[in-house]
Formats: C-alpha cells, sequence, structure tokens
C-alpha cells in the first residue's frame, strides 16, 4: 500500500496543494477572500451556472434515452445483442476530442446536416448535449443494464401471484430494486458532463464555456494562473461532493438484493410492442453512434487518394515542428508507459484494499477515484506548476505525459481488479495455505490465475484512457511531442480544409485504435468486472 | 497424544466461540465434533489448522506447540465444507497440488494423484475439469487432495453437508472403510448425528463454544448428560419432574424411574420407544395429533389433555389413525434422568 499512497501523495496531492498555495496566497499572505472576488465576476457566475445546466440536461436528456437500451439490453435476447453490446461501449473510450470532432463533421459547418439540410447545430448548446448522450449511453445501459439483468423476474412473478397489476409489480418490485443504479448512473453522467472538457472545448466556440474550458483558457490564453487556481478549488470541492453522493448510493445498491446468472432473465421479445421497442434502441443506436463515427471516416476520406491521411506525412503545415503523423509513435510510447504505471499502482491498491478491511481503506478507496472525477485539468495544471520548479522538476523529461495518463488510468484499473480480486473465496486461499503453500506462492497459485483476464482488461481500459487522454496532457505535452488528441485540436483551431480533413484522418485513426482495444477487451470479459 | 488443545478460546467482537475448549485426539482416532451451528466447531478445526489464531489457551501436535507456527508449515490437512477445489486446475492439478508445494518431483506426483484417485474411486478422472464433476464426485477429489500430501491429522468440515441422502449413506461407509485401511487420524466436524455415529470411534457434542458431552457413539447416544443433548439427538419427550423413590411426578403424571436415579428436581427424558399404547381406560389419555412414517418404525405425536405433546413410536401395524383416543403407559427401561437441573 505504500506505493500507490507515495504515488498519489507526490503526482495529486503535492500538485492540488500547489494549486491551492497558488490561487490564495498572494506575497506569502492567505488570500480567501480571493475566493469571492473571482466568483462574484459575471463572465465566471455565467461560467459556473452553464457548466451545472448543461450537465444536469445532458444527464436528464443521457437517462431519457438510455434507459429503454438498458431494458433492452437487460431483459432482451436477439441475434447480435453482444455486437450491439460492444458498438454502444466504443463510445466511452473515445478520445473526447474524437467525439467533438465526429459531431462537428455531423452538425457543425460544412457539416453532413449542413450539407443536407442546412442544419448547423454548433452555434447552440444542442451539438455539445447530444455529444454528451453520444458519451455516456453506456454508462448507463452498462451500469443500469447490468444490475437489472441481474433482477430475478421471479420476484417480479411473486409480487403478480400476490395480487399485483404488471405496472405494479414493476413499480412496487423493479423500480425500488433498480433505482439506486439509476442514481448511481446518473451521478456519474453528471460528473462526467460537469467536468466535460474536450467536447466542450470543440463544440463550445466562444459562446459555451464549461468551469475547465474557462479553467484552461485562464491558463493558456490569459495567464491569470491564481484565477484558474481558485475555479480550479471550486471545481475540486464540487467534484468530491458528487462523488461523495456517488460513493453512498452505490454502498446503497450493494445491500440485499437478490442477484442471478443474467443469462437466465433474457428472452426473445414477444409481441409487437416489444420489437417496436427493440427497433427504437437499435435506430438510436445506428443514428446516435453509429451515424457521427461513419460521417467522421467519410470527412477524412473526403479528398482524392487519401490525400488527407499522405498530408499527415508531411511536415510543411506549420503547425507542428514535426509531421502531425508522428503524434501517432508518440501517443503509442506514452501510453505504453502510463499502462505499465497504471497497473503497477492500481494493481497494488487494489490487492491491498481486497486485503485490509476499515474505515482508513474505504477513505484511500476513495481517494483513488478523484483523479478520474476530478478532472484531467486540474491534473494537468497541477502538474504544470508543481512539478516544474525544484524539488521536483519534471518539465523536461517525458516521464511527465505518461504520470499524468497514469493517474487518470489507475481508477480505471482498480474499478477492474477490485471485484475480481474480492471475488476469489478466501477460503481458497485457505485452502492452498493447509496444503502447504507460503502467503507468496498462495497468491501466485489462486489470486494470479483467477485475476489474469481482468489484468489485461484493467491494461486495455488504462491504454485507451491514456491514449485518448486530453484534458490534462494538453497542458503539458511538448510542442514538438503533440500526442494524437492534442495534435487533433491543434489541427481543429486553424483554418482551411486540408487542416480540418487532417484532423479528421488523424481523429479516425484514434478512433480505430481506440475500438480495436476495445473489441479486444470485450472478447475477453466474459463476466461483468468493474462498472465501467 | 497427537493432538492436543487446552483451554483454546477464541473470541470475536469480545463473545466467546471457543470457551477453554480442551480435547485430545489419540493416533488413529476418528473424533466427530457434532453440534449445531454456531456452535463454534469450524472454528476449531480452523484454530487447529492454524487459519484462526488463538485469544487464549494453547494448540499442540504431537507434543509441540504451534502458536506461531504458520497454516502452511503445520502439516495437517483440511476438508473444507464446500470443497473449495481450484477451479482453474484439472483434478490431477487440484489432487498434485499439495505434494508440490512440498517439493515433490514431478514423477513422484504422478504417482501419487494416480494412487488417490484409485483409493478414492476415481481412476481416469485426472484430466477432467473440477468444474464439470457432480457433487459426489468433488468430494471424493477434495478427500484425495486433502490426503496427497499425507497429513498427520485430517479434518473435515462437514465433508457430506451437501450430498444427497443416498449418497451421503453410501460416502459414510466409504470413508470409515478407507480411513480404517490408512490408519488416518481423522477430526471431523458435523451437524448431523446419523453422520458423526456411523463415522466416530470417539463423539464430542458442542454447545455454545463449550464441550458438552464427550464418549463412544452408543455412550453419548444411550446417556445424554443433559437436556440440551437430548434435544439435539432428536428426543423431543423431555419434561420437568421430581423424583422420589422409584416414580417421578411430571405432566404426564407418575411416571417410572429406573433403579438408583438421582432424586429431586430434574429434567426427565422419555425416549418414544418407552411410551406404550394401551386402551384408554388403562393409561393417559391421549389425542393422536399426527404420524410420521419413519421407514423402520411409525413415530406417533400425541396430545395429552393440559400437558405437552408426547412422540410414541410403534410398529406400522399398530399405528392408530389422527384423531384416535388412546392410552399411554411408560416403560422404566426407556426412561432416564438427565443431568443439568430442571428442563429450561
Amino acid at each position: 500500500m505504500a506505493l500507490p499512497v507515495a504515488f498519489f501523495g507526490v503526482f495529486f496531492a503535492y500538485p492540488v496543494a500547489a494549486i491551492v498555495v497558488r490561487g490564495l496566497k498572494l506575497d506569502g499572505v492567505w488570500q480567501f477572500g480571493r475566493i469571492g472576488e473571482v466568483l462574484g465576476d459575471s463572465g465566471i457566475r455565467h461560467v459556473l451556472w452553464f457548466t451545472t445546466w448543461q450537465a444536469l440536461v445532458s444527464t436528464a436528456l443521457t437517462l431519457l434515452i438510455a434507459l429503454p437500451g438498458a431494458y433492452v439490453f437487460a431483459r432482451f435476447d436477439f441475434r447480435g445483442k453482444e455486437i450491439l453490446r460492444a458498438v454502444v461501449t466504443v463510445p466511452f473510450v473515445l478520445p473526447t476530442v474524437v467525439v467533438g470532432t465526429a459531431f462537428l463533421a455531423l452538425v457543425g459547418h460544412g457539416g453532413l446536416f449542413d450539407e443536407l439540410w442546412g442544419v448547423r447545430l454548433d452555434t447552440t448548446v444542442w451539438a455539445i448535449l447530444l455529444a454528451h448522450v453520444f458519451f455516456n449511453y453506456a454508462v448507463v445501459v452498462r451500469t443500469v443494464g447490468g444490475l437489472w439483468a441481474q433482477l430475478d423476474p421471479r420476484q417480479e412473478e411473486a409480487a403478480r401471484m400476490l395480487g399485483a397489476s404488471p405496472s405494479a409489480a414493476w413499480r412496487r418490485v423493479t423500480l425500488p430494486a433498480l433505482a439506486p443504479a439509476v442514481a448511481a448512473a446518473a451521478l456519474m453522467v453528471f460528473l462526467f458532463t460537469f467536468t466535460s472538457f474536450g467536447v466542450v472545448q470543440i463544440l463550445g466556440g466562444p459562446t459555451f464555456s464549461t468551469l475547465e474550458v474557462e479553467i484552461y483558457r485562464q491558463t493558456s490564453e490569459i495567464f491569470d494562473l491564481a484565477t484558474a487556481a481558485v475555479l480550479t478549488i471550486v471545481q475540486f470541492v464540487a467534484v468530491g461532493l458528487i462523488l461523495a453522493l456517488h460513493a453512498w448510493t452505490v454502498r446503497r445498491r450493494e445491500t440485499a438484493l437478490r442477484l442471478v446468472d443474467p443469462s437466465l432473465t433474457a428472452r426473445r421479445p414477444r409481441g409487437a410492442g416489444q420489437w417496436a421497442l427493440l427497433g427504437a434502441v437499435l435506430a438510436t443506436v445506428v443514428v446516435l453512434i453509429l451515424l457521427p463515427l461513419g460521417v467522421l471516416v467519410e470527412r477524412s476520406l473526403d479528398a482524392p487518394g487519401f490525400g488527407y491521411y499522405k498530408a499527415l506525412t508531411s511536415d510543411d503545415s506549420g503547425i507542428f515542428l514535426v509531421a502531425p503523423i508522428e503524434a501517432v509513435g508518440n501517443s503509442l510510447k506514452y501510453a505504453g508507459a502510463a499502462t505499465v504505471i497504471a497497473l503497477l499502482i492500481g494493481g497494488l491498491a487494489a490487492a491491498a484494499l481486497t486485503r485490509r478491511a476499515g474505515r482508513l481503506v474505504r477513505g484511500f478507496d476513495a481517494l483513488l477515484m478523484l483523479p478520474l472525477g476530478v478532472s484531467a485539468v486540474t491534473v494537468g495544471f497541477g502538474f504544470l506548476i508543481a512539478l516544474d520548479e525544484p524539488p521536483l522538476d519534471l518539465r523536461s523529461s517525458w516521464i511527465l505525459v505518461p504520470l499524468a495518463q497514469a493517474l487518470v488510468g489507475v481508477p480505471f484499473v482498480v474499478r477492474t481488479m477490485l471485484p475480481v480480486l474480492r471475488a476469489v473465496d478466501e477460503r481458497l486461499r485457505e485452502a492452498a495455505a493447509v496444503l502447504g503453500a507460503s502467503p507468496w506462492r498462495v497468491w501466485r497459485e489462486v489470486d494470479l490465475p483467477m485475476v489474469r483476464r481482468a489484468l489485461l482488461v484493467a491494461a486495455g481500459f488504462a491504454f485507451a484512457v491514456s491514449l485518448g487522454e486530453f484534458g490534462a496532457t494538453v497542458f503539458i505535452a511538448r510542442a514538438d511531442n503533440p500526442t494524437l488528441p492534442v495534435a487533433v485540436a491543434r489541427l481543429l483551431g486553424r483554418p482551411g480544409a486540408l487542416n480540418y480533413g487532417q484532423a479528421m484522418a488523424l481523429s479516425t485513426i484514434l478512433m480505430v485504435v481506440c475500438a480495436v482495444a476495445l473489441l479486444v477487451l470485450e472478447r475477453l470479459r466474459t463476466d461483468r468486472t468493474g462498472e465501467f | 497424544m497427537l493432538l492436543r488443545l487446552e483451554d483454546a478460546t477464541v473470541r470475536f467482537d469480545g463473545r466467546p466461540v471457543l470457551d477453554a475448549v480442551g480435547l485430545e485426539v489419540a493416533e488413529h482416532e476418528i473424533v466427530c465434533v457434532l453440534g449445531p451451528s454456531g456452535s463454534g466447531k469450524s472454528t476449531l478445526l480452523r484454530v487447529v489448522a492454524g487459519l484462526q489464531p488463538l485469544d487464549g489457551g494453547r494448540v499442540s501436535l504431537d507434543g509441540h506447540d504451534q502458536s506461531g507456527v504458520p497454516a502452511h508449515k503445520r502439516g495437517v490437512g483440511l476438508m473444507f465444507q464446500d470443497h473449495q477445489l481450484f477451479p482453474q486446475r484439472d483434478v490431477a492439478g487440484n489432487v498434485a497440488f499439495g505434494p508440490r508445494m512440498r517439493g515433490a518431483a514431478k514423477a513422484e506426483r504422478a504417482v501419487r494423484v494416480k494412487e488417490l484417485l484409485e483409493l478414492v474411486g476415481l481412476p481416469g478422472a485426472a484430466r477432467r475439469r473440477v468444474g464439470e464433476l457432480s457433487g459426489g464426485e468433488q468430494q471424493r477429489v477434495a478427500l484425495a487432495r486433502a490426503l496427497a500430501p499425507r497429513p498427520r491429522l485430517l479434518m473435515l468440515d462437514e465433508p457430506l453437508g451437501q450430498l444427497d441422502r443416498s449418497l451421503r449413506e453410501r460416502l459414510v461407509v466409504e470413508l470409515q472403510e478407507l480411513f480404517g485401511e490408512l490408519g488416518t487420524t481423522v477430526l471431523a466436524v458435523t451437524h448431523d448425528q446419523g453422520e458423526a455415529f456411523a463415522l466416530a470411534d470417539r463423539v464430542v457434542v458442542m454447545r455454545d463454544g463449550r464441550i458438552a458431552q464427550s464418549g463412544t457413539p452408543l455412550d453419548v447416544w444411550q446417556r445424554p448428560v443433559d437436556e440440551f443433548v437430548a434435544r439435539f439427538l432428536g428426543f423431543d419427550n423431555v419434561v420437568d419432574a421430581t423424583v422420589t423413590g422409584q416414580a417421578a411426578d411430571t405432566p404426564w403424571g407418575k411416571v417410572p424411574v429406573p433403579e438408583g436415579s438421582a432424586q429431586g428436581a430434574c429434567a426427565l427424558l422419555v425416549r418414544p420407544a418407552g411410551v406404550r399404547l394401551v386402551d384408554v381406560a388403562d393409561g393417559l389419555r391421549c389425542t393422536v395429533a399426527a404420524r410420521t412414517f419413519r421407514g423402520t418404525h411409525v413415530a406417533v405425536h400425541l396430545q395429552p389433555g393440559g400437558a405437552p405433546r408426547l412422540e410414541a413410536a410403534c410398529a406400522l401395524r399398530d399405528a392408530p389413525e389422527p384423531g384416535d383416543e388412546v392410552g399411554v403407559c411408560f416403560d422404566a427401561a426407556e426412561i432416564m434422568v438427565l443431568g443439568g437441573g430442571p428442563a429450561a
């Protein structure tokens, strides 16, 4: 447990502390009045209001669209279900930049809707909201649908036998069992959309700005680090509250539910109503998920003879010091290193969490989740102001980027490993001990074979997350060593069809790499490991 | 003495689960610990195995104090209640696990696996996956796995608990023969008295973390020491009584007791075989409430006026119908005065 704690101390707590100091300590004096000052600014207040408002609406919209999907995945059996499940999960591991770019290609200037009907949404909030639904559809389907599939339908049947009508049985038996999962999913979606960066950065234009985007703007455009620090503190507190609420609902969800094997609860749809529902969900998936990705690919091929892809290999565009295609190599290198770090730290943390119990350990568990919610921008900004001067000057070291990415990847590793490690029956370890295995051999002979698969899944997740990481990386990636998402964002920031097309092409490459990583994972994970 | 427990005490949250237990097991002896769930019998095994630290007292094996000796160095075997076979290994992998941990060479392990699988009646099952074994087969593999490292003491936790009745009865006989042949020293725990009586040289009845009675199966069956043991063995005709001379005052009226019984207030056990059905006029007047067919006999539940129910055992052809009125008289030979004071 010592190594993960040290890691989090140096690369998370220390930068966060540095942010606090930078924001509230001026000329060696604590100035808590700064918080009031910053929050009193009408522009900042507008940003806060918009951040909350769009997160609420995105969450409501996601629930509305994804809950029928959750039901269909939980209760219906149909051909191609596994493929469909993988398809709806793809957006979740897609980099925000890719999502932003894809929606730009769909509803933006010169996008598909613009060409067909003259409809442009990139100047409205709808583009952001739709992208958020696209992104979080899988969160609801996986969290709620996963539990729904394990609820014993016989519970509802028992209620029916006791005289409840079908709707009353659903309302009184299924809904209460499901409610905590819905609440947990809603909070997760709220958290992700509250801290949304890449999507808003690309689709929001100058009009719409969330807290994250504002922090970035204050840092990189206005160079007002103090204000950025105060905003980060505000965001940190808000996210802490949401996460605490989430932990509470998850604990409630784990209590006293009779769960059964999901494969026993699903059956083929019956009757016109159920087939129509299935059709509607399929149509939603096609329009919401496949269409934007399809358009993205189509746009990237819009120049004759793979022109945009070829352009990626030349370094005369002037935006970078190197050819854009080199970003692929950078990304892979960084993501590989980040995966190794995340596996080491996350694996150790998960093992420690399995072996011990108690309040302290639960606190550590929550702490591990923080970087996931606390937003990448906080991490990146913290690295920027904390690790660029003695005692820790890593500014010139390439390891800085993988470290930041690993910090975001560790929660995924822990979440994936923990349920599997906890599921290993303690008495199996005891059986091995009684047969003469020392504690170390018990781990090698009993634990390792069982978690090998989860370890691979965790590695894949960490890799995909690191690959697409944007918020933190954009702060600390050096100009001559951009990662894929950073390169995409820079290309989009420039005018001209060639830059636009290159952004589409790079996004497509990134999407394919992430999707392939995910599909390999889907093959590996047979059971419901983790909650993402 | 192979195994000796002295004042072994374990507390969970301050509540004693094992309360100053003293127990000895000699070499080649088969001892069965019998008790209801929560009586501390599984904890007893875990203490001996080294999986549960003691809060007081000590455990010695072959005269050596085991405090500070970790589970993997004690050289005892434990067969878990639900077997706990390693799911990712096949049958041979499970059986070979113990010898492998003790550094046995590959060829040696193969010989041992073959030998043990034959012993438990599963030759040729070596390459099968444990997931596809039936309950009885899993039990045999678990036994082979526990025996493979040649433990000096084999412990069984509810060895036949989850199997169906006929299989259980067959396996009890097999186990008994096998342990006799191998000369294995066995400490088993179970809540099923039939299993304990069939398997054990000696039975130890536990209650609330303490040993209530210890003796041969016949001894315990014939002379339960107190009301708890009697009721746990399935005797329900236990009442408060006051013994004077060769008779006892009970809610069922005057009941004869054997010569030399302790005098005064006590708990009295009437075995069902000691309840004789006679004419209504000749004994305690009872209504037949229910009958249960027990294979060799019929258990007749009788309701006397204003007194606790009585269970009588009678032959199938003599059994009265529910609703019949019968008389009851008692046979002193099947009645005994229990220790431990009047019934609670």
